[in-house]
């Protein structure tokens, strides 16, 4: 051990070079960081913050949208008309639980819909990714077919199903004769079958987006880590599932966080359908319907809003603590 | 690779278009028709509204008027109105199922100085929140031109005129005479032989009764007519603004009836638009259907299918009290908002439009339609016209349509409760849908 040795400069791994502290910066530079910031988060506040904050002040009242607010208590028992924009408590959240027929099923409707998502058309959509990958014949005309419903709007993709599933004149009833008036399968009326065929239609969609997503993280895989595997003799299945699967954790993370957001804000395709009515009540659409429109019973849809809200901070929060965690690792084996 | 950037470049770049989009529509639906007002050299009239404004500077008119033939009809209406000596209108259409959407949020912007809308306490609704403007001294001068029970549907709750109508049209039952006549069917007065002629119906392989409600709204209107039929008028009105309870006897037997009609009504009408349905009868797979003029005479048109066969018949009546004495006939008109502009030009329009010419002027591309005013008969009215304005004028009053007479959150409701009673018409379930209507008219109506 001589003193030179332990000189950082000439032992072990090279250090990571120093951040540059905020006080090396110019002033020039402190302005264009100050704006390139502030400008997002300014916007980011007004926009997102705001209106959320408002939100949850709005559920506590009971307002349809017209004049002011006032900090005057309900009066029970008067017209609606002469409570406008008083103070309500919780009354709202207490009616959504109790009364409102359409909360709880939309709650369920969401749970399944991420639940046929999850295990439905997230692995599907890695089934085709992992079969284009291995190169099959015509694999690129696969891969358009399969992304194609993802670059039509979720409306249009409504309208194209509602061909189909139409009870007298759809597709579906037409081949398997049942489009008589006698005999017809109600697609999408039947509040048993609604639900189940407007999801058939979101992992139609649904499936190659996470097909893309999956191409995308497939190609990223190194081909070494395959041959070596392949060398060690290892079969396709055990190859996928013990080598590349876990090299894909970024992007399965990624996966996930989209699926849990696009069955939340699962909206369109069933507002196209019969606008969120009869057996395809979703959160996202009691919410509109009843602070969009005539309706506007303000206080009660902001109070839903927050019920979604709420259910959506559990995936947003994992992610967050999943993706700081990772940050905070230092860089490199140790 | 482990970047926790990752997520943000798989970001659906749709959502941030969308929603682009919809800020700049938003935006230029707050502006627009802000912007044209302000081209025009009217004074502002301050809160107050009333006269300011003057008869000769243009006003703006937001329509609701969106397909093609009614907005025709309706830019016609206006280039009359200008050429009787009224000021220049001009027009801004918006599809009508956002123009009701965005109403509440329209008003209280910038909005045009006159706007389409319908009457009855759909427009009490508004008018009590002071977002129109009072209309006495228009009804002073087009008052003679219409019924007394004419103006009560134009009359707010606090006793002003806040509405001048153009057009309503009636809810029967229809049917295609060539259809009838071959088979033999005679027209139903009484509901025993309504029921008989839905077996026969039936017997012969024909849906007895065309029936969709995939939207919710058109099997309100078998509600409607009938409480009507079986419980009056004045019931409907006091139920429609629950001074009536829904857990009422008088509700139960409404729905009782109705669920001895139901084996005759066309099964999955949850999945089914009307439009369809419609279909059903133009093709005879149907033997009669139960809607407004304006959609099924409508649809004929649309359809290209035989209008000269299409004929129709008011509701049988049922309780020999007030036998056919009712129906529903929406009537829809134009209102004045309180922030306009130019409201003694906004009037000037309306004291115009409130005339039996100028609702012949609108009606001359309009076949299913008909006009408001006392004993008009359109030279352009077709048969069903002719026979609308005759089955209208016999009632003893109107009612508007559930969406119209109630409060839109409780017609709301309804649509949900009406669609699980389609499913499941049995009486223990029309019970449980009585009570959940009951519940929630509390909370809608008072609190």
């Amino acid at each position: 051990m001589t003193d030179h040795e332990l000189d950082p400069a000439t032992v072990g791994a090279p250090r990571a070079p120093r951040r540059r502290r905020l006080g090396r910066l110019s002033g020039r530079d402190k302005a264009v960081v100050a704006v390139l910031l502030g400008l997002p988060i300014l916007i980011d506040l007004v926009f997102i913050w705001g209106p959320t904050l408002g939100t949850i002040g709005l559920s506590f009242t009971k307002w349809n949208g017209v004049g002011g607010l006032s900090t005057k208590t309900c009066q029970p028992n008067v017209p609606s008309i002469l409570n406008n924009g008083c103070l309500y408590g919780v009354q709202n959240y207490h009616q959504a639980a109790t009364i409102y027929p359409e909360f709880w099923p939309a709650v369920r409707h969401n749970l399944i819909w991420l639940a046929v998502f999850v295990f439905f058309a997230t692995p599907l959509g890695m089934l085709f990714a992992v079969l284009i990958d291995r190169g099959i014949k015509g694999s690129r005309m696969y891969q358009s077919i399969l992304f194609l419903p993802v670059m039509l709007s979720l409306a249009l993709v409504g309208i194209i199903w509602e061909f189909m599933y139409s009870q007298n004149y759809g597709l579906i009833n037409t081949v398997i004769g049942h489009n008589h008036n006698g005999n017809a399968i109600d697609w999408l009326g039947n509040p048993k079958l609604n639900l189940w065929s407007v999801l058939v239609e979101a992992t139609w969609r649904q499936a190659g987006y996470v097909m893309v997503l999956y191409l995308a993280g497939l190609k990223a895989v190194d081909p070494q880590l395959r041959e070596a595997a392949v060398m060690d003799g290892t079969n396709a299945w055990q190859t996928f599932w013990k080598v590349v699967f876990p090299v894909m954790r970024p992007i399965n993370i990624v996966v996930m966080v989209v699926t849990v957001i696009e069955s939340l804000r699962a909206f369109d395709l069933v507002y196209i359908t019969n606008k969120g009515i009869n057996g395809l009540e979703l959160l996202s659409v009691l919410v509109t319907s009843n602070i969009v429109g005539e309706t506007q019973r303000v206080g009660f849809g902001s109070a839903l809003g927050v019920v979604l809200l709420v259910i959506s901070l559990v995936p947003i929060c994992t992610f967050l603590y999943l993706t700081f965690r990772r940050e905070s690792q230092p860089k490199g084996a140790r | 690779m482990t970047s926790p950037r990752i997520p943000q470049n798989f970001e659906r770049p749709l959502a941030r278009r969308g929603l682009l989009k919809g800020m700049g529509a938003a935006a230029a639906f707050a502006t627009v028709p802000g912007a044209l007002a302000a081209c025009s050299s009217s004074k502002s009239s301050g809160s107050s509204g009333g006269n300011a404004g003057s008869v000769t500077s243009p006003v703006t008119f937001g329509s609701n008027y969106s397909d093609a033939s009614p907005k025709a009809a309706f830019a016609a209406l206006c280039a009359a109105a200008t050429a009787a000596g009224g000021p220049k209108v001009t027009i801004n259409t918006v599809d009508h199922n956002t123009f009701q959407t965005n109403i509440t949020s329209y008003l209280q912007g910038t909005p045009d100085d006159l706007f389409t809308w319908f009457a009855g306490y759909r427009m009490q609704y508004f008018a009590a929140q002071g977002l129109a403007l009072p209309l006495d001294d228009v009804w002073a001068k087009i008052g003679g031109n219409f019924s007394a029970s004419v103006k009560t549907l134009c009359t707010g709750l606090d006793g002003h005129q806040y509405f001048v109508p153009i057009y309503n049209y009636p809810w029967v039952v229809f049917y295609n005479k060539s259809h009838f006549a071959s088979k033999g069917y005679t027209v139903p007065t009484t509901w025993d032989d309504f029921i008989a002629l839905c077996k026969k119906m039936k017997a012969d392989g024909i849906v007895p009764l065309a029936f969709a409600d995939k939207d919710g709204w058109p099997a309100l209107g078998t509600f409607d007519i009938l409480n009507m039929r079986i419980n009056g008028y004045d019931y409907h009105q006091k139920l429609m603004k629950h001074q009536v309870p829904w857990t009422d006897p008088g509700v139960a037997a409404v729905f009782n009836q109705w669920a001895e009609l139901m084996p005759y009504m066309q099964t999955g009408a949850n999945g089914r638009i009307w439009q369809d349905a419609a279909k059903a009868l133009e093709q005879k797979q149907a033997g009669m259907m139960f809607q407004g003029t304006n959609q099924v005479a409508a649809q004929y048109v649309t359809d290209n299918a035989n209008l000269a066969d299409l004929d129709f018949f008011p509701y049988p009546s049922i309780n020999p009290t007030y036998g056919q004495d009712y129906m529903d006939a929406p009537t829809d008109g134009f209102m004045i908002s309180k922030k306009a502009k130019n409201p003694a030009g906004a009037k000037a329009i309306l004291e115009y439009i409130g005339t039996a010419a100028a609702e012949s002027t609108f009606l001359k591309t309009d076949q299913w339609d008909v006009g408001v005013a006392t004993g008009l008969q359109a030279p352009s009215y077709d048969a069903i016209q002719t026979k609308s304005v005759a089955a209208i004028s016999s009632c003893k009053a109107v009612a508007q349509f559930m969406d119209r007479d109630a409060d839109p959150a409780m017609a709301t409701a309804m649509i949900s409760i009406i669609q699980k009673f389609i499913d499941d018409p049995s009486t223990g379930n029309i019970t449980s849908l009585q009570s959940s209507a009951e519940q929630q008219a509390k909370s809608i109506y008072t609190s």
